[in-house]
């Protein structure tokens, strides 16, 4: 049974509740009133990198899973292809909706477009396609399927009708199983590509490996740069900063084509090797992964030094002086307390020059030999070179999954909000 | 706490950074074992400086520091067993409380268990037990200035020194904390050297207090002597409040001189503290709690050359006690200073009055330059 002072204590417990719940909503609410206000103010912001950036860069990576070339062109046989199961050959009636598929493509001049899709999957459509539009008779004395077999007996074949049918749209994996060297057979079950064709997770590796390696020698050189910079006076550090940053004034094609003429066969280094009877014959030094590690760190060093020395700048000398005074020795001083400190900037730094790397192209196309170009010259092949927007968007959003989960893996370990970028 | 050897002897130190000036010169000093030894001066006189020579992070271009005996010229700071608590704590940042004050241990390789156990004493005794796992960033700054003491005792150092620890404190927190180091220097009987440009903390803290000036000491001395007989201007206008007049002296006799107030026919006695020449010019310094005042005319017993007339222009209440300006014909206002208990007895505002004190209280500088 409950006294009168304790259920009194009660009343009072639960009112004091109430009064928690209700502070609390109106804190909920006064915060919310702020938010609002913030995200009318990035508003404006926000509308030009949607119309300017996620739009374009949207479109261009749907392109990737987008997949209605075939659809659009042989309408007729992709629908008869929907109720195809995959065993045996299709229906008679979907031989006959080819036939008038291909009349009407030859007729519109569109069969090219459809033929070049198809040929991505299995090389020799394109040829297969026209040659059957070409010796189609005018009128069908057979069955079609006969008549189909009759011109190619690739149309007897099981993968040819399954290609087709993989090629139906209106989205597709295709594009991005082949970037990591994966295909669908005949059964629509994922398997490998053939050893001769695969590249792309080489090259997916490469490029994570040659990021990595940039990123750890840009460390390696930039932080004894940002330290010696940040322990200037400030007039000082001013100066050398601005040297740090002079390669910006000058354009990445023309750094890049400096190293061409420094490193070439016949290039100054050699030169002077040679005449300082250093070496006897030229070393190679260029069109392999050396020049490509030289000539990307050097371009991307000032990113490693810029959020190091910001970060360094803000620890005051007080902290290793302190740690000295407590009985550390300067290495100790400086490995416990003021490398933990710069953590933020260590970062900061590698995650811009990692990021920035991955996407290189032009430094490794003009001075990496076959063997070290990275995804983005890839891209730029597919794209501008074979006009294949299917692989050179699948390539990009497997160039943009990378650098996303490596943020998304720095922000679990630093916290994107302690990152300083100078 | 003569008895033993100086545990820090400066000889003839001397410190230049631009080798123009000298921001300390040809400083003599010894700390003894166990003092709470105070280095006041005004911004710049040179004892950080001072400071960071004793701990090791600036070189002397001159002299000599001894530490026991030894001399410290080759020894790097991390050897120099010194603990150091600096103005803005130092802590550091990517440590909890515990590891900051472990930290000094730790490089000395104690044992984990020990080590432990060191940090939770020293917590208890800076009165934080149970903080030992938040960061100094979720401490308020009397806390942080506590772990920071904490963190320079724990390794039991024979010498300590503090640079402005309070500064960043406000006036209660900083009066309680003046309370707790002094606590705790005579628990643990370190040698505690303190840098403040507070005199009123120097006085509060201090067994014996060194005043800077310009790189030299003007004065090393008990709180008490220096309060009471500053032995040059300078010393007498930083500690404590001054009435100051400007004058010449006329005549002098067994250290006391008669001395004319500049731009008046007044006279007034002053004891002598430094030599003067007759008729050098000369800084006379009046406390304002030794003087009286009382309405004009009705002054007893006032000696010859002790008292000054002038007109009562202000009166300010202070709770324990009170102020009053008066004006003098001449020269600069002059303060008095009553406890509350004699407020009752102050002329009223307008008043002519007439004020007057003991001959020894009228201190006679040579002027500073
Ligand atoms: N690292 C330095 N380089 C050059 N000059 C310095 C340096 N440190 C101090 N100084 C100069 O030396 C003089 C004394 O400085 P110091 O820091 O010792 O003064 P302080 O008595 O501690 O003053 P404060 O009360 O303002 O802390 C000042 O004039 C200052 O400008
Ligand atoms: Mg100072």
């Amino acid at each position: 049974m409950l006294t009168g002072a304790a259920a009194a204590g009660h009343a009072a417990l639960a009112s004091v509740d109430d009064d928690a719940i209700t502070l609390r909503r109106a804190l909920r609410k006064s915060r919310r009133r702020e938010q609002w206000r913030a995200a009318a103010l990035v508003l404006p912001l926000f509308v030009f990198l949607a119309a300017c950036f996620v739009v374009p860069i949207g479109a261009m990576l749907a392109r990737g899973v987008i997949d209605t070339d075939v659809a659009r062109i042989l309408p007729t046989v992709t629908a008869a292809l929907k109720s195809w199961n995959g065993s045996g050959l299709p229906a008679e009636s979907a031989y006959q909706a080819l036939i008038a598929d291909i009349r009407a493509a030859r007729g519109a001049g569109t069969l090219a477009s459809a033929a070049t899709r198809l040929n991505y999957d299995e090389p020799g459509f394109r040829t297969l396609l026209f040659a059957t539009g070409r010796q189609l008779p005018d009128e069908l004395t057979a069955p079609a399927r006969e008549t189909l077999i009759g011109i190619d007996p690739k149309w007897g074949e099981r993968d040819t009708w399954a290609a087709m049918r993989r090629a139906g749209g209106p989205v597709t994996d295709f594009y991005l199983l082949a970037a990591l060297d994966l295909q669908r057979d005949a059964d629509n079950s994922i398997t490998g590509a053939p050893p001769e064709q695969r590249v792309f997770r080489d090259v997916l590796g490469r490029t994570l490996w040659i990021s990595a390696m940039v990123t750890l020698i840009c460390l390696l050189l930039g932080y004894p740069v940002a330290y010696v910079i940040a322990a200037q006076p400030p007039g000082r550090a001013g100066v050398l900063l601005f040297l740090v940053l002079l390669p910006f004034w000058t354009s990445l094609l023309v750094r890049t084509v400096a190293w061409v003429v420094l490193l070439q066969k016949e290039g100054v280094l050699n030169s002077l090797f040679m005449s300082l009877g250093l070496v006897h014959e030229p070393l190679k030094m260029i069109y392999n992964r050396f020049a490509v590690y030289v000539a990307m760190v050097h371009v991307l060093l000032p990113f490693m030094v810029l959020p190091l020395y910001s970060v360094m700048r803000g620890i005051p000398p007080s902290y290793v002086r302190a740690a000295s005074s407590l009985g550390a020795k300067p290495f100790t001083a400086f490995r416990r307390v003021f490398v933990p400190q710069t953590l933020a900037g260590i970062g900061a730094g590698c995650l811009m020059v990692f990021i920035q790397a991955l996407g290189y192209y032009i430094t490794p196309a003009l001075v990496g030999g076959a063997e070290d170009q990275m995804i983005s010259y890839f891209i730029a092949f597919y794209a501008s070179r074979t006009v294949n927007w299917g692989m050179a968007a699948a390539l990009s959003i497997m160039l943009l999954t990378a650098t996303l989960l490596l943020y998304a893996v720095y922000n679990r370990m630093v916290g994107v909000d302690r990152m300083r970028l100078g | 706490m003569k008895t033993s050897e100086p545990i820090v002897r400066f000889v003839g130190v001397e410190k230049s950074y631009d080798g123009i000036t000298r921001v300390v010169d040809d400083l003599d000093l010894d700390i003894e074992r166990g003092e709470f030894l105070t280095l006041l001066g005004p911004s710049g006189s040179g004892k950080t400086t001072t400071l960071m020579m004793l701990a090791g992070f600036e070189a002397p271009t001159g002299g000599q520091i001894l530490l026991e005996g030894k001399s410290l010229s080759h020894m790097p700071p991390h050897q120099r067993n010194i603990g150091m608590v600096f103005q803005n704590y130092a802590l550091f940042p990517h440590m909890s409380v515990a590891e900051n004050i472990g930290f000094p241990l730790s490089v000395r390789a104690v044992a984990a268990a020990d080590l432990a156990a060191r940090v939770e004493r020293a917590l208890d005794m800076v009165q934080l037990a149970g903080f030992g796992d938040r960061r100094p960033a979720q401490l308020s700054g009397g806390q942080q200035q506590r772990v920071a003491v904490a963190r320079a005792l724990v390794f039991e150092p024979k010498l300590i020194l503090m640079d402005e620890p309070l500064g960043a404190l406000d006036k209660q927190l900083r009066e309680q904390m003046q309370l707790e180091l002094r606590r705790l220097h005579q628990r643990l009987a370190v040698t505690m050297v303190y840098v403040t440009h507070d005199q009123s903390e120097a006085l509060t803290m201090s067994d014996r207090i060194a005043v800077f000036h310009r790189g030299r000491i003007q004065q090393l001395d008990t709180p008490k002597q220096m309060y009471e007989y500053p032995r040059s201007a300078f010393v007498a206008r930083f500690i404590g409040e001054n009435n100051r007049l400007e004058g010449s002296t006329e005549s002098t006799a067994d250290g006391r001189c008669t001395i004319r107030i500049r731009n008046s026919e007044t006279r007034i006695e002053g004891t002598l503290v430094e030599p003067v020449q007759d008729g050098g010019a000369v800084t006379v310094s009046l406390r304002p709690e030794r003087v009286q005042i009382h309405v004009a005319g009705h002054t007893i017993g006032a000696r010859r050359g002790c008292s000054l007339a002038g007109t009562l222009r202000e009166i300010v209440y202070l709770g324990d006690h009170v102020r009053a300006r008066v004006a003098l014909d001449g020269s600069e206002d002059f303060t008095v200073k009553r406890p509350i208990s004699e407020a009752h007895a102050i002329p009223d505002v307008g008043a002519a009055v007439e004020m007057q004190w003991q001959p020894e209280h009228c201190r006679v500088f040579a002027q500073e330059n």
